[in-house]
Formats: structure tokens, sequence, C-alpha cells
């Protein structure tokens, strides 16, 4: 028999140089941890600039490192081994520790700020040259949250390198967080202007549209200030439904937000934990609408007490408000939201809670010319898009009757079409004639 | 009530009752002894693989059985009495059926090899295999996969995501060559190696040698190459599952024979699936076994008809099958031959990093297309269908490719660069490709 000769243009493999370079960005990794630990006691304080590099650019350096160097093993594909056997990601040990460490870093972040002080001061020298002035706990976090968002969009671009919409999408989520929630923000501190985040706004950064907020930016933010206010009310009443209508709620739930960010970031871990049974989908819908619905009716109230100068409800309102920032804005977007992110999955807030999902989701089911297209009769039943649905959207039982996906909470993250094994899957914006298809 | 009593909870014995629940109010009684619910067989590799866990390749949830009144039976049919219309179940029950579906599926070939049935030896189809699997790989470093097709590539995918070192021998002079024009399984056969798996082609197996303790330590090839491994994993294809029915008096062939209606020879008895036989009405055609998901997801639709009584005859109108080779995934519509046929063209496109291709097969005369491979680009299932169904010609397919492209948004895409290649190789050939969508290929 004639055999022909067969070259690889290339051959992966594990080997002794991978797993050496593997375990010296881990370590560079745990060094960066190391010094964070040092700086909580305050050893840190008298060389700042140095105990930051250590940490903050240790870790940095050592994740974008190990992540990248896992390029070398394998070509570029799907490669989602282990996920169900790995302690992290199976909501075994390691994923409990993560969820007490997370969810007591947000403890302390809220309610014993003090205890983090050391850690605060270590972030000063970023502070005072983006701010012009000292750390505070939200700097901490910032900081936190946004060198979490680009180091795991590396990771994220380094493991779908064969996904062009999973890169660009990282590089928009992570360009957001930082322009949008921590340079610009920054500056604007910097400038002795209001601290003004211009990727969020009301339902979801429900403040922007309190009477007291309106009051207290047109008083010290002067002619931005309007603007910050206009900017707030036309993204919601123009840019919402329009970008919507075009593109399906992802253009903002997985390409904008900063909740999202790091969702689509640090969140893509424990994609595959979040609750697909049609028990949490009933869950969902009661409570996502309730929390908007407590927004509207949040936002209203204080509007009757501004323009009644208090009469009709007195401080009732404000409790109220503080009360549903305590809620919904410490216990449900933070703790659970994120700590909880190694057992439930990385989108409960946005599933269960977040009002501008509800909002958007809305629009997308009604009025929106996204969908997610079955194609033909190519699906196998394998399971893989419903697993790592983040949202808990059971799409295979839609996928295998070949029925296009059109589901409210759906952000259009794409993994179900990448990690589809047939081909079955895609996102699309089309006309709407036809959205809802045919089923056999 | 009418009892529809159905052997078999897999894509086809599923899907039947389905489809007769959605019209029908009868009694649907469902057996198997593989595993209490259904699940997906093509998605057992992920299980192991730690994509999923058990739980989610079950393409139902667990209530769905009791809201639809489906019940099911975990255990094995051992016998059935077609006249008294009875089902001998191994627990010592019996179920008595109005009508009666044999979906029993297939069970892995063994060809008589010296050594086949030794410990560390076996093939990959049932979830028993898969829990045989775990057990014959815990702890081993390579392994050798007997057979070049789609579930060896399968399980070499498996065993190479536990860090075993896959060697693979395979009869072709290239990778599921058998059915894969050579380009293809040449591109296929790079990717393997890309992989660092091993891959000896033109080889066959002549036996497997045991350890002291009765466990598989080697294989000798045809070509006497003794090769050290611990686990060999047996995938020359499959064969109908037909134990049951052998001395019922239901008609068998390779598989249970059964008209283009899916009838047996006996009244009230079907077969559907991996383990009908379907008997050609044309003079000289072979009969057809079909073991794939999709043919078993349409038998069961069309046998659910029957059942009902709305005679439908089984045609699995245009072919299309897919598989995933590692990280290249692969699609196919129409009629796509190893060797070029008589009164056929081949056009072939292959990308520059060799990892996609597309290949239109097209009649000489009227040049439509008959056919399509295409590896590393999503295409549209439905449109392509129609395409060949309408006999469009290669120019159409070529000139309004962008249309059936199914990549996710921002891929690259490659129709430009297609297009060109026919241009350059038909001259006089001027087509231009249609930037616009299709209209109507939505709704």
């Amino acid at each position: 028999m004639n055999i022909i000769q067969i070259e690889p243009y290339k051959v992966y493999g594990h080997n002794k140089n991978l797993e050496f370079l593997k375990k010296l960005g881990l370590t560079t990794i745990g060094i960066g941890f190391l010094f964070f630990m040092i700086s909580l006691t305050g050893v840190s304080n008298r060389q700042t600039l140095l105990f930051f590099f250590l940490s903050f650019g240790l870790l940095t350096a050592g994740s974008i490192f190990y992540f990248t160097i896992q390029i070398k093993e394998a070509p570029a594909g799907i490669k989602n081994n282990r996920i169900f056997f790995d302690a992290l990601t199976s909501r075994k040990a390691i994923a409990w520790l993560l969820g007490i460490v997370l969810t007591g870093f947000y403890v302390l972040l809220y309610w014993f700020p003090e205890t983090l002080q050391n850690l605060v001061n270590l972030v000063n020298p970023l502070s005072y040259t983006l701010r012009g002035t000292a750390a505070d706990r939200w700097f901490l976090y910032g900081s936190f949250y946004t060198t979490a968002v680009i180091i795991m969009a590396i990771r994220m671009i380094a493991k779908y390198r064969h996904n062009r919409y999973q890169i660009i999408r990282s590089v928009s989520v992570s360009f957001f967080q930082l322009a949008f929630s921590f340079i610009i923000p920054g500056i604007l501190v910097s400038l002795n202007k209001p601290e003004f985040y211009f990727n969020y706004f009301w339902p979801l950064k429900f403040q922007y549209l309190f009477p007291d907020e309106i009051k207290y930016l047109t008083s010290s933010g002067g002619a931005l200030g309007y603007f910050m206010i206009f900017w707030g009310a036309a993204m919601f009443v123009i840019a919402t439904p329009v970008l919507t209508y075009f593109f399906g709620k992802r253009w903002y739930c997985s390409w904008v937000c900063g909740c999202g960010g790091l969702a689509e970031t640090a969140g893509d871990l424990f994609r595959q934990n979040s609750d697909k049974s049609l028990k949490a989908w009933k869950l969902e819908r009661i409570s996502i609408h309730s929390v908007l619905i407590f927004v509207v009716v949040t936002t209203s109230l204080l509007w009757i007490n501004s323009a009644s100068n208090g009469k009709v409800l007195g401080t009732v309102s404000q409790g109220f408000a503080e009360w549903y920032g305590f809620i919904i804005g410490a216990l449900f977007s933070g703790i659970i939201g994120v700590g909880f992110y190694p057992i439930f999955g990385s989108r409960v807030w946005c599933r269960f809670g977040c009002p501008m999902a509800a909002t958007l989701g809305m629009l997308q089911k009604y009025f929106s010319r996204f969908r997610i297209t079955t194609n033909g009769g190519q699906c196998i039943s394998c399971g893989n898009c419903s697993t790592y649905c983040e949202m808990g959207i059971d799409v295979k039982s839609y996928a295998q009757r070949g029925q296009n996906i059109i589901r409210s909470s759906c952000v259009g993250c794409g993994i179900c079409a990448a990690v589809c094994p047939r081909g079955v899957l895609k996102l699309e914006n089309l006309p709407r004639e036809g959205k809802y298809n045919q089923v056999d | 009530m009418e009892h529809l009593v159905i052997i078999g909870n897999g894509i086809t014995g599923i899907t039947t009752a389905r489809y007769v629940r959605k019209q029908s109010g009868m009694r649907i009684t469902i057996i198997s002894n593989e595993s209490k619910y259904f699940f997906s067989r093509t998605a057992l590799m992920y299980v192991y693989m730690g994509h999923m866990k058990w739980e989610n390749i079950k393409p139902y949830e667990d209530w769905f059985w009791k809201k639809n009144r489906l019940e099911l039976i975990f255990a094995k049919a051992t016998s059935i009495n077609t006249d008294s219309k009875k089902v001998l179940l191994d627990n010592g029950e019996e179920i008595s059926y109005d009508k009666l579906v044999i979906a029993t599926g297939s069970h892995s070939n063994k060809f008589g090899w010296s050594g086949q049935d030794l410990k560390g030896v076996q093939g990959l189809y049932s979830k028993q295999d898969l829990e045989l699997l775990e057990e014959n790989t815990k702890n081993i470093r390579s392994a050798v996969i007997v057979g070049g097709g789609l579930i060896g590539i399968e399980l070499a995918e498996m065993l190479h995501s536990r860090g075993i070192h896959v060697m693979f021998l395979v009869r072709e002079k290239l990778y599921w060559n058998s059915i894969l024009p050579d380009e293809e399984a040449a591109m296929v056969s790079r990717h393997i190696l890309e992989h660092n798996m091993e891959l000896k082609l033109g080889v066959e197996l002549k036996e497997i040698l045991a350890d002291e303790k009765g466990r598989a330590r080697a294989v000798v090839t045809s070509k006497g190459e003794e090769m050290p491994c611990q686990f060999v994993g047996l995938t020359p294809g499959v064969h109908p599952n037909i134990d049951l029915v052998k001395n019922s008096g239901i008609e068998t062939g390779r598989g249970v024979l059964v008209n283009e209606f899916l009838e047996t020879n006996i009244c009230d008895v079907y077969a559907a699936g991996d383990c009908a036989e379907i008997k050609s009405n044309i003079e000289g055609d072979k009969n057809k076994v079909e073991q794939l998901w999709y043919t078993g997801k349409m038998q069961g639709k069309i046998l659910a008809q029957n059942i009902l009584g709305n005679k439908i005859k089984y045609d699995r109108g245009i072919w299309y099958n897919s598989a995933k080779f590692l990280d290249i995934e692969y699609q196919t519509y129409g009629f796509v031959s190893a060797a070029p046929r008589a009164g056929e063209e081949n056009f072939y496109w292959e990308h520059s990093s060799g990892k996609i291709c597309l290949r239109l097969v097209y009649k000489s005369d009227d040049r439509s297309v008959v056919g399509v491979n295409v590896f590393g680009i999503r295409l549209r299932h439905r449109l392509f269908e129609s395409w060949i169904k309408e006999k469009k010609t290669i120019e159409y397919a070529l000139e309004n490719l962008h249309s059936a492209n199914f990549d996710p948004e921002f891929y690259k895409k490659h129709e430009q660069e297609i297009i060109d290649k026919f241009n350059k190789e038909n001259s006089g050939q001027k087509l231009i490709l249609n930037r616009k969508m299709l209209s109507g290929i939505f709704s």
C-alpha cells in the first residue's frame, strides 16, 4: 500500500521546560500574594511604592505569564478538560475556601474598613498619581477589581485565542473597566469634579437619578455636572433601547458593564456552576423583576418627597433608599454576587438581581433583533451549551428542538456557540421576522 | 388504553416516545438496562474529560418523564413473545404491549482478534463502557486505539485529556480515508500528530498480548511490530444489537429487518435506529443500516407517525453528518465520496493553516452541487441542504457562500479566497462574491 507521509505543521505537548515555566509563573503569583499579606501588617507603609510593585506587580506579571505560557501546551480550541474534577472549578474544597476569602474581603471592606487601612496605603502612590489625593477603601477596591478584570481577560484571550468574538469582547470589557470605571473617575477626582462612572446609569446605578445626587452633581460639577445628568438620562432613554434593538442586551452586559466585566473574565472559571434547572428560572423571573420594581418605587418616592419638600413622606423615603442600598448594593451584588462566584457561578447578581439586566432583558425579548440561531438538525444534545451558560439557560432544550434561543436573561457572551462541538449555535442580529422560528 | 412499549432509551426510542406523546394519550413504557434516564450518547466523552457531569448530558430534567407520562423501566428485556404480545424482563416481570418498538442500538465490533477479551481491552459505546474505561485507564501511561473512525478519534481525545499517550493503528493510508478524500484525511491525520499522538497508517491489528495477570500489555501489528501499552481501545465501528430478537420470530439480517415504514415482519412490532436494517425496495440496492445520532432521531420521528397510523415512508432526505476531530469541526451535506466518481467534479480549497478546508462536489453536466465537506468553517445546514435539493450550481453556491456561513461574528471570512481559487482554476470564470445575505433564509 502506498503510504502518504504527513508532516504536522507543529507538534504540541507537555515537556519539562513548560512545566518549569508554569511553576515559575505560579511561584511569582504566590510571592505577590505573600506581599499583600505582609502589607496588611503595615511594614509596607515605609516603602509603599516598593511594596506596591511586589504585591500588585508580581501578582499581575506572574498571572499573565502563567496564562499565556499555556498557549504552548496544546493547539487552540475548546479545552475544558478537568473542569468538573478540579477542586477550584467544581465546588470542592478550594472553591469554598476562595468563596470564604472573597466574602470575607467584602465584609471587611463594607463594615470593618479600618482593618484594610494598610492595604489602602499600598495604593496611595497610584492614587496620588491618578487622583492627586490619598487612596480610600473604594479606590483599593477599584484597583483590585480592575486588576482582576485585566489579568483574567488576558487568560480569557489565551483560552479562546481561536475565537475573535471572545477576544474582542474581552478587550472591550477590560477597556471599559480601566477607562470608564477607574481612570476617568480618578481624573475627575483630581480635577475636583464629582466622581462619575460613565458606563453606569439608572436603574443599575440608581443614585444617578435620585434628587439628592442630581442636586449634588449640578452644584459641585457645574457644566460638567449637567452633562453627567444628561449623559445618564440619555444612556437610559435613548442608547439603551436603540442599542438593545440592534444588538440585544449584550452590548451592555457582556461588553461594557463592570459587573459583567468581572463575570466575563474572572468569572469564566465558574460559569459551569450556574443552576440550569427550571426551578432556578422561575425564581430568577420573580427576583429580578422584584428588584426592578423596588428601584422604580424607591426613585419615585424620593422624587415625590423632594417635590413636596419632605412633607409627604418625611424621612421614610430616604430610609427606604438606604435600606435598598444595603440589601441590594452590598449584600446582593457584592457578597453574593462576587463572593459566591465559586459556588453559584459568576452571574448570580446579573441573573437574579440586576435591575438594568431586567430592563434590557424585556427589551431584548420583545423589541430586539438579537437571537441565538439554531443550525438545522445538527444538535446532538450533548449539553455543553447549557453547562457553560453562565446565566443558567438550558440552551440545549431549545437547540435540540431546532428552536432559536430567545431569552431575556441571555447576555450574549457567545460561549454556548464557542463550546458547541457541532456548529449549531450562532449569535445573530437579524430582522425580527423569523425570530421565533418553527419548531419540529 | 393502547400500550406502546419501547425497548431502548436512546435517541431513537425517546424520539419515538416524544412524538407519539405529542399527538396521543396512549400509555407509553420505555425499557432500558443501560441507564435510568435518557442521556446523550455522543456526550459520553465529555464526562470522561471532565467537561461535564453525568447530570449535564441528560437532555431532559428528571421531572420531564413523569410530566409527559412516559413510564421508565430500568431492567433488561430478555425475550419477546409476539404471539401473546409480551416482553419478559430479567427481573421476572412480564410487560404486555399493543405495539412494540425495538430500538436496542449497537454493539462495538470485534473481529475475532486474539486477546480481544483481555482485561484492559474494550470498545466505547455504552454507559457501562464509560465506567469500564474509568477502571481500565486508572494510572496508565499509554494506549493503543485500533480503528480510524469517529469513535476512535473521540476515544483518543478522551485519553489524551488524561495525559495518556495515544497510538493509533489505522488500516487505511490516512485517517478515516474510507470516507474522507485524501486531502481531508491528510488534514485530520496531521492534526492528530499535532497533538503529539502516534499514528500508524496502513497497519492492522494482529493480536493483543497479555501479561501474567491476564491484562493487555502490548499489541502486535500486521507488520510484526510489538507496541507496549496498558490499554487497547477497539473502535472499528459498531453493528446492530439484535440479541433480544433472536428466536422471537422477528426477521433479522445484519439488523432487525424492517420495511420503509419501519415495520418488522410481525404486525405491531417496529424497529428503528442503529439496530434496524431497512430493506431496499429497489432491485440491486443494498439494505441500509444507519448508525448516526441524526438518523436515529429522524427514524424515531417517522416511526411515531407510523405507530399513530399516519403511514409515512422513512426517507432521510439530503444526507448530513457532523463530527469534531480534536479541535477541528467537520460538517458534510449531500454526498461526498472518498474517491472521485464518474460524472462528478471536485473543487477543493484549503487554508494555509492546514486546518480549514472546503470541498464542493458537483455534477459535470449540469454543474449542480451534490455534496460538501467543510472543516473549520461552520455552514448553515438548512440553506445548504436547500441548494442541494434545488440543484443549485457550483457557481451559485460559491457566489452565495457568504449567506451560508455560520461562523461566530468577527471570524475571518475565507469566501473571497475560495472564489479566487475557483476562478483561477477555471479559466473564463469570473465569479463575484455576493456580500449581501440572501433574502428569506432566516424565516
